[in-house]
């Protein structure tokens, strides 16, 4: 087991039953939930939600925003961000070549990815976290670029939607990390200041430091069905509190029960359901600037 | 080995119990010791500061967890008059792994929220060993808040070993209340000084860790996640602690340079513990000089200058 899995909870990880990886790449996927053999295409067409039994799979930044925005006027935004090692991290490898693998295997430079573009037709800003790069997790270029797509949306005063799938803070640029959390706390709040909406939804996973700031300061916050979101894994809970969790523990579901979030959104549904949300609270602004324009 | 001393500073243990016996054979023999005894004292003095010259990463780690170390009540006690602890966060209960309240620093009325691991084994556990519960973020949040309204500076003292993971505190929903905080000590309308006065672990020091002004005291520590929990990680072992202690930088000399930390507060010789009121009369100077200059610049100076600074971490230049 790579070091990045082991980051994430035990109860997350989807690990590699004994005689369940004879499954033949390529034309086949099975469903990590209910094991159905699913038939790719297919698959994709039904946005990678498993069509027995709905569960919702991870997908990659970029097929999440491929899925979200119109497909006209996408501009990728802050791409001249890139990691640089400043505590020349080292453990067992060194940071920069760990950077390098992430790469090599995601063909992402670090583990966010924003863009400008529009949803039904109206202009917004989104960002999605890759977690397949290094657990999705935040360290000095998912917080900058972060903030750079947050300032964009302020200065236009267009909607910011993001989609979160993350260990949390990246351990290996240390407080820098930490650092990122109160960055992009505050470029939050400025949003909200100035009435520009912001839309978080939570994918599977969400913990630590990202859900401790950015995933959950949502004008509205929400999620998708089944996803795990919360501040300490579950195994760290269970070693601390030295008792089983109880069923469903810190689910979407659990999340909506507890207050914490305020709607679950399925993910075909998502398109809509955010174009209408974003609809209604930008309503008035637009109308607004409509009548200043003398339309 | 005396517990009094970390496994490092046992040499000086030693040292200091020779002193000790020496001192009661004096007290009962007629003999001039005092040369002898003054000669150790000051073999012992140079040994504590050769040994704390060289700290590794690790041992600081050792001394901000010191059990004698002062915590933020001893602060408090010794820095401010007028105190009165304010408690509960109005929605939920009172989280004593957070104190908080209104006191007066050098005449002037302040507010002041620290987290207190506790001293004796009853009050670790009442005080949840300074691991707070969204109720203990909440009640900061909601002293902010009113120190805000009111016009008083904000003076935090971080020492924890992080938010507490448990179930209850997931149920209330610990992660929106240390992002809230976050985001309102971003642009509360008062002065911030925030300082580690011991161990500031992760998203739980954060949480009361957004300001103008951030000090460390010479042998604190500041991490985004424990070297042991980073061990384990890595290396499946807790006994690499120090190996990612010195690979995260988790002392302020480091932090200092990375542009995080804005000032370290030295420490008596050994250590804030070995001298805890020269520790108080230090750390008192300084939160006076700094609430003076940031008293002194116009708020919306201050506001655009934190928020500058929050969007800059991490920029190579800074």
């Amino acid at each position: 087991m790579s070091w990045l899995e082991k980051i994430v909870p035990s109860v997350i990880r989807t690990e590699r039953r004994a005689g369940a990886s004879k499954v033949p790449e390529g034309v086949w996927k099975k469903c990590v939930k209910c094991d159905a053999m699913l038939y790719r295409p297919e698959l994709e067409r039904n946005l990678d939600v498993c069509p027995k039994c709905d569960h919702h799979m991870r997908i990659g930044a970029r097929r999440r925003l491929d899925i979200f925005l119109d497909e006209d006027g996408r501009e990728e935004l802050a791409t001249d961000v890139v990691p640089v090692d400043r505590l020349k991290f080292k453990d067992v490898k060194k940071y920069k070549d760990r950077l390098t693998q992430a790469q090599k295997a995601t063909g992402e430079k670090d583990a966010l990815i924003a863009m400008r573009g529009t949803l039904e037709g109206k202009p917004l800003v989104a960002v999605a976290f890759e977690f397949a790069f290094h657990g999705g997790s935040m360290g000095y270029v998912v917080g900058e670029r972060f903030t750079r797509a947050a300032r964009l949306a302020l200065e236009e005063r267009i909607p910011l939607v993001c989609f979160s799938a993350t260990g949390g803070a990246r351990m290996q640029e240390a407080l820098i990390s930490l650092m990122q959390m109160a960055k992009t706390s505050a470029v939050l709040e400025k949003m909200k200041m100035a009435g520009v909406p912001y839309i978080s939804v939570m994918t599977d996973p969400v913990y630590g430091g990202v859900s401790a700031s950015l995933a959950l300061l949502g004008d509205i916050n929400a999620a998708e069905p089944g996803a795990r979101a919360g501040f300490a894994g579950p195994n760290i809970i269970e070693q601390t509190i030295r008792q089983k969790l109880p069923k469903g523990f810190q689910r979407s579901e659990f999340l909506l029960e507890h207050g914490a979030i305020d709607m679950i959104i399925h993910r075909k549904e998502m398109r809509a359901t955010i174009a209408r949300l974003l609809g209604k609270l930008t309503e008035a602004e637009s109308k607004a600037s409509d009548s200043a324009l003398g339309i | 080995m005396n517990f009094n001393f970390l496994e490092f500073e046992q040499p000086i243990a030693e040292l200091e119990s020779k002193i000790k016996e020496l001192q009661h054979v004096g007290d009962d023999v007629d003999l001039n010791i005092a040369d002898e005894v003054a000669r150790l004292r000051e073999k012992s003095r140079s040994l504590t500061e050769s040994i704390y010259s060289n700290l590794t990463p690790w041992q600081v780690v050792q001394v901000a967890r010191h059990p004698q170390r002062p915590y933020s009540k001893d602060y408090i006690e010794r820095i401010f008059t007028d105190w009165d602890e304010l408690h509960g966060d109005r929605h939920f209960g009172d989280d004593k792994a957070i104190i908080s309240g209104i006191a007066r620093l050098n005449g002037k009325p302040v507010a002041v929220i620290g987290e207190e691991k506790g001293r004796s084994v009853n009050e670790k556990v009442a005080r949840n060993f300074g691991m707070p519960k969204p109720e203990g973020y909440r009640k900061a949040l909601r002293i902010m808040q009113m120190a805000e309204r009111f016009k008083l500076p904000v003076l935090t003292l971080i020492d924890t070993p992080g938010a507490y993971p448990g179930i209850d505190s997931e149920e209330r929903g610990i992660s929106e209340a240390i992002a809230q905080n976050l985001a309102v000590m971003s642009r509360l309308r008062t002065p911030i000084i925030c300082t580690v006065i011991g161990e500031g672990s992760s998203g739980g020091a954060l949480a009361i860790g957004v300001g103008d002004q951030l000090n460390m005291l010479q042998y604190s520590t500041y991490f985004v996640i424990s070297p042991e929990g980073c061990a384990n990680i890595i290396w499946k072992t807790v006994e690499k602690a120090p190996l990612a202690a010195e690979a995260m930088g988790v002392t302020s000399s480091v932090l200092e340079e990375l542009g995080i930390v804005d000032e370290t507060i030295p420490e008596p010789l050994g250590g804030a513990h070995r001298d805890p009121d020269a520790m108080a009369a230090r750390l008192k100077e300084r939160l006076g000089d700094q609430l003076e200059r940031l008293t002194s610049t116009p708020i919306d100076e201050l506001l655009e200058k934190r928020y500058q600074r929050l969007m800059s971490y991490g920029n190579i230049a800074s």
